[in-house]
């Protein structure tokens, strides 16, 4: 499978990424890791005029604790998440749903910016940068602006970056102490898209109550669903066994799957109540300082 | 389109070449190159055949443009076998039977290059969550297993060789 023919540009600076952008129109599209665009240009379901390969611009491929946020560079690859000490103490959540996504060799290429720019519902950091609450920083003619991630897909494989824009970093606030998260996904088969999966994120007060929940669902919609019926229902709550299932309840009523190749959408709803479940077992467990 | 000049270091010797921007890796390599020990398979991103190092890191080539190679350092399966002996990954795999048809084994060799110079001491499942983007449709894999443990074990007592 070849794709069709394409004009081919390698800034080496963000603004010549960005002045490219600007002259060339809606019909560039801009190469980072390459792992979906690359297989979607050989099956010509996208046939962009021009390529713009951001891969040779230096200083972008960094994964970096800093100002109470972990920041995330657009040239960050998905292994690095792997082996990052930061986020496997703090932000486990982020290794587990690293790990998740295709399989290793596709990993050592694919970015992490690039799994939210894609806009792909199906995508699994969607759905854990909800749970966190992240922030996406935008670089464009006009300079740097931020978007909250809730605001960032406005419709299927849409995102909010404006065409002459590039998602230059994530943004996720460091989780204070007694805070757990995790990642769960059926698939089925290694790199397979998810049938399903949830993210969720807690912080615990000094009574173990919960006082903040970020619940996210991968593809069980057109887009990347924030469950903010359940964050609001476990806000103040102890987490014990009655109030995961009936958090698990009100996700599964949040989705809006649909049926296909990976099965029902009643299969996939009631996948979304048992995943939320295990992953705020898992989330509780790591907010007590378990692994 | 025009064509784009590159250079590509590939198993230690630079080639320099024309390619069309739309060029795969795997092609340039297997027909510009003439290296065909690195396969096609799936073409999809999926089954690892045409898996290569670039600049220590495996990736699949199917799923890489020549020209993002232009400048930097790839190794395939023709690079491994060093002054007339193998590399202790492809006796692992001649001693441990690692292979039947042998479609896949080049880039199962190529995950592993990279896999073991990051982790001198693997467990079986380490080595497995390794190879779960390489597809052995003979089913081969504890073979596979054992010749990387082979091969790791090898390279221990060479000091790391």
């Amino acid at each position: 499978m070849i794709p069709r023919s394409f004009e081919y540009f390698s800034p080496r600076t963000l603004d010549e990424a960005i002045g490219l952008l600007q002259k060339l129109g809606p019909e560039a599209k801009l190469l980072s890791g390459g792992q979906s665009l690359i297989p979607m240009m050989k099956l010509r379901i996208v046939s962009p005029q021009h390529i713009v390969d951001i891969n040779r611009i230096p200083g972008l491929d960094y994964v970096t604790e800093n100002d109470g946020h972990l920041k995330i560079g657009a040239l960050a690859r998905e292994h690095q998440l792997e082996s990052s000490d930061v986020i496997n103490t703090k932000l486990p959540i982020l290794a587990d749903t690293a790990k998740f996504i295709a399989d290793p060799l596709v990993r050592s290429q694919a970015t992490v910016c690039g799994n939210l720019a894609h806009g792909d519902p199906a995508n699994d950091h969607p759905a854990t940068m909800l749970a966190l609450g992240a922030t996406v920083v935008a670089t464009g003619p006009k300079g740097q602006r931020e978007i909250p991630i809730a605001d960032f897909f406005p419709g299927l494989f849409t995102t909010a970056l404006e065409p002459e824009e590039i998602l230059t970093e994530i943004k996720i606030p460091l989780p204070p102490a007694k805070s757990g998260g995790a990642y769960l996904k059926l698939e089925r088969k290694v790199g397979d898209f998810a049938t399903a999966g949830v993210a969720a994120q807690i912080t615990l007060d000094d009574a173990g109550n919960c006082t903040k929940a970020g619940i996210g669902l991968t593809n069980v919609g057109m887009t990347p669903i924030k469950a903010t019926k359940t964050e609001a229902f476990l806000a103040g709550k102890k987490l014990d066994e009655a109030t995961i299932k009936q958090a698990a309840e009100t996700a599964a009523s949040e989705s809006q799957p649909m049926d296909d190749i990976r099965g029902s959408a009643e299969y996939k709803r009631d996948l979304v109540r048992v995943l939320t479940a295990r992953a705020l077992t898992r989330a509780l467990d790591r907010a007590k300082g378990g692994a | 389109m025009d064509k784009v000049a590159i250079n590509v270091n590939v198993n230690g010797v630079d080639h320099a070449a024309e390619v069309e921007p739309r060029m795969l890796l795997v092609h340039f390599l297997r027909e510009t190159l003439r290296l065909t020990g690195t396969h096609i398979g799936c073409d999809t991103s999926h089954c690892g055949a045409c898996t290569v190092v670039m600049d220590g890191r495996a990736i699949k080539s199917c799923t890489a443009f020549a020209v993002q190679a232009d400048g930097r350092k790839i190794m395939t399966v023709e690079g491994l076998e060093q002054d007339g002996k193998l590399h202790p990954l492809q006796d692992g795999f001649f001693q441990e039977h690692g292979l039947q048809c042998g479609f896949c084994t080049p880039g199962m060799l190529m995950t592993g290059y990279a896999f073991l110079g990051e982790n001198k001491k693997p467990t079986d499942d380490e080595i497995r969550h390794a190879i779960s983007g390489n597809l052995c449709r003979c089913t081969g894999y504890v073979n596979i297993v054992k010749a990387y443990q082979y091969a790791a074990q090898k390279m221990r007592d060479n000091g790391g060789a």
